[in-house]
């Protein structure tokens, strides 16, 4: 069994497992009621925090919400607006009226070109999944250095949890700035030994599958570091 | 109609069948998930000498527009038989059969999947036979529902495929190669293990109301030694071997 963040045994269920009693509960992600049974609707690790069940996925897709913060890639560009990849099922819609650049009609290439990645908000998520993103905020902006990794989304608690202790650790250990975005994406730039660094950690996290296998291999992966000795 | 081989000996003077089991004995079940890097979900699933492998990919957005749904995803399935699967070559393509187990597939699975979850979707799920001995359907059902749970799609339970049926007017679970061939009745049935409930029922021959009763107990009563090996093979994937 694996052990919960307050050293609690965590167990392992799967789709149409019954968790508990429904009575008195209330239903979190990842199950859902059925008579009056708690069941899981997916893989994953049961938590019950305020009276709340839910399922901590082992393995999810991303799904978007309104203000998430997400690394897209530009797949196309009309004369008003760019299309791009966030991960998801479906492409966000970046309009230049959204932009954070002056951007004339048919100009919108000269500011963020195919395969560009960009540092956006969610702003809008409509209940047929159309996705309008956002580049005005704070830090958001055109990725034009370092690298994006691919992080699987059911890591991003576990790393940003206790104050992003394990982020940080992770940004120590690397040398590196890191951005870590809701969408399964982590933007990364300094030196090329921490991004390989960084870049195999997650290679080995997503094999092992394990959600709680994070804390370990990056462990494990410490003593290859490039600045393990100031960490 | 199955049958039309009446004189062919299946069961065995001590009443066992021609490989040794028992009447209410399953083949040999093994499965693994997380067999394929490049899916988003995928499993592995050897029942006697079948052999199915599945993976699954999105959601994602539904091409071409037309089959989309503004309220749910669908489920986009393909079961094949690869051509080196039987003695015989298969002809490379989706045929006939395979149009209709794909199709009777996906009903199955739009049961258990929380589709309505991603409106305007498409899951894809490919189904391909590497081995064939009889159950491929049932092979496929059951991989398909482990490729989901390993992709995080959520479901109101797993599914677990399995058939019994009759030969020399004995009612037998598991039919092998010979038994489907030559024998009576063939009756594969999506079982959901938690629940009971049946989403997938098909029937090949003649059952009385008797045989089909018992032919569902065996049924039954494999799905839930099925269930197990499939919650066995999640845990050992994402928790070191325990559930």
């Amino acid at each position: 069994m694996s052990q919960g963040q307050d050293g609690a045994e965590q167990r392992l269920v799967t789709p149409g497992a019954a968790i508990g009693p429904a009575t008195g509960r209330r239903v979190g992600t990842g199950a859902l009621i059925q008579g009056d049974q708690i069941i899981a609707t997916r893989v994953g690790l049961v938590r019950e925090r305020h009276g709340t069940v839910s399922v901590d996925p082992v393995a999810s897709t991303y799904m978007p919400r309104s203000g998430d913060l997400v690394i897209g890639t530009v797949v196309e560009a009309r004369s008003n607006l760019w299309f791009l990849d966030i991960n998801g099922p479906f492409q966000a819609l970046l309009p230049m009226s959204l932009a954070p650049w002056k951007v004339e009609f048919g100009g919108t290439r000269d500011h963020a070109d195919i395969n560009d990645s960009l540092l956006m908000r969610v702003q809008e998520v409509d209940e047929v999944q159309n996705v309008v993103a956002t580049m005005r905020g704070i830090g958001l902006r055109r990725l034009a250095e370092g690298a994006v990794l691919l992080v699987d989304v059911q890591h991003n608690d576990t790393l940003r949890a206790e104050g992003a202790a394990l982020l940080k650790r992770l940004r120590d250990l690397s040398d590196c700035r890191i951005v870590l975005a809701d969408n399964g994406r982590m933007w990364v730039d300094g030196e090329d030994a921490g991004i390989d660094w960084l870049r195999s950690l997650f290679r080995d996290v997503a094999a092992a599958g394990r959600t709680d296998a994070l804390n370990s291999i990056v462990e494990h992966h410490a003593a290859n570091a490039p600045n393990r000795g100031e960490a | 109609m199955m049958g039309g081989y009446g004189d062919v000996q299946l069961l065995r003077d001590d009443g066992k069948r021609l490989d040794g089991r028992a009447i209410d004995e399953m083949r040999p079940v093994e499965i693994k998930v997380g067999v394929l890097p490049a899916a988003q979900g995928s499993a592995w699933v050897k029942q006697g000498l079948n052999v199915a492998v599945c993976a699954v990919y999105g959601p994602m957005e539904a091409h071409p527009r037309k089959i989309q749904r503004q309220d749910r995803a669908v489920l986009d399935v393909r079961y094949n038989m690869a051509p080196f699967s039987t003695g015989d070559r298969i002809r490379p393509g989706f045929n006939r059969r395979a149009r209709e187990i794909s199709k009777v597939t996906a009903e199955a699975l739009e049961s258990v999947v929380l589709l309505e979850r991603f409106p305007r979707s498409k899951i894809r799920v490919e189904i391909e036979i590497l081995a064939a001995e009889a159950g491929t359907r049932c092979a496929g059902i059951t991989a398909a529902s482990m490729a989901l749970a390993d992709a995080g799609i959520p479901m109101r339970d797993l599914v677990v495929g399995i058939a019994s049926g009759k030969i020399q007017d004995t009612v037998v679970l598991d039919l092998d190669k010979a038994e489907d061939n030559y024998g009576q009745a063939d009756l594969p049935a999506g079982i959901c293990p938690n629940t009971g409930e049946l989403v997938f029922l098909q029937m090949d021959g003649d059952l009385s109301i008797d045989e089909y009763n018992l032919a569902m107990e065996y049924n039954y009563k494999a799905a839930a030694e099925i269930h197990e090996i499939m919650v066995a093979a999640l845990a050992e994937r994402y928790d070191g071997g325990e559930a």
